[in-house]
């Protein structure tokens, strides 16, 4: 077992870089109070996507970065969801006066 | 345009600190408006990474779409919505915490698995750098010409679909009498309709 130090970045880092990106975006997603703050999660799981397509483009794609292409229509999708979400909130906090995910129940049962 | 790789191995390493510690900070620091400030943070990092992968043009997308408008639009419904309220209590709420991040830890680690034990065809061909910018433009009027049609259709649907989810409905005459609102409840904020009953 001999760990040498890479010169250059490797594809794995980004990779990894990205699996914790995710999970602290789905950890936030599940455990957060405030409605505004799941919608920052989802746009942290979105980024840790967006910096896995852009390495593979980059690592294993060099002429025809099509990971590249894929990441702009997903920051179109995430302004796109970042829009209606934050509607829908205000939405909600008009008719409720909270933004506690606990008590928006209205659909549940 | 290629840096040093040593310049490189430190710009990764500050670069991927900043994302991970400041993804932490958005989701655990308890002040909405610091994560919401972390959050930009995070995305100028992600744009600098791209950079770090010969990138400009997305890096330059994800200043103008993440910073410019999503981050600003959540300081816009931060400001809106931000009320210091107490939280109710909930049970089992530090059991709910455990066993989720159990599972985000056992997804972590199976990510992790899957990335470093996979064997990955590098190195591919040769990056194409600063032509990237070009090579989208062609992508995206040949090949991927529907997807991008496609994506305005979406960009205006969600638009319309934000303005009638936000606005506040307002009738200009009463349903009842038929005679003109009075102006200044329509001013004022509406009673809220779905207010808890129970509990």
């Amino acid at each position: 077992m001999n760990f040498e130090l890479p010169t250059t970045v490797p594809l794995q880092a980004y990779l990894a870089l990205a699996a914790i990106l995710f999970c602290t975006g789905v950890w936030g997603l599940i455990n957060s109070r405030n409605a505004v703050r799941v919608l920052m999660s989802i746009e942290l799981m979105l980024n840790a996507v967006n910096i896995n397509l852009m390495a593979f483009s980059s690592y294993l794609d060099g002429q025809l970065i099509r990971g590249q292409v894929f990441t702009i229509f997903v920051i179109t999708v995430a302004a796109a969801e970042a829009a209606v979400g934050l509607a829908i909130l205000l939405s909600l906090y008009r008719n409720r006066e909270t933004v506690d995910m606990e008590r928006f129940n209205l659909l549940r049962w | 345009m290629t840096i040093a790789s040593s310049t490189q191995l430190i710009c990764f390493t500050v670069l991927s600190a900043v994302v991970a510690i400041g993804a932490l900070g958005v989701v655990l620091l308890p002040n909405i408006v610091y994560s919401a400030f972390l959050l930009g943070g995070v995305f100028l990092s992600v744009a600098g990474l791209y950079l770090l992968l010969n990138a400009s043009f997305v890096a330059a997308a994800q200043v103008l779409v993440y910073v410019g408008a999503v981050n600003v639009l959540i300081l816009f419904a931060i400001m809106l919505v931000n009320k210091t309220e107490d939280l109710a209590a909930i049970p089992g709420l530090a059991v709910r915490r455990l066993l989720s991040g159990a599972v985000c830890a056992g997804l972590f680690a199976l990510l992790l698995r899957v990335a470093f034990t996979t064997p990955w065809a590098t190195p591919g061909p040769e990056p194409v750098g600063e032509e990237a910018t070009i090579r989208i433009g062609e992508h995206l009027f040949s090949d991927y010409l529907l997807p991008f049609e496609l994506a305005s259709v979406l960009l205006l649907m969600a638009m319309i679909g934000a303005i009638v989810l936000a606005r506040r409905d307002v009738m200009t005459t009463d349903i009842v009498t038929g005679e003109p609102a009075d102006q200044g409840l329509i001013e004022k904020s509406r009673t809220p309709l779905l207010l808890e009953k129970s509990n």
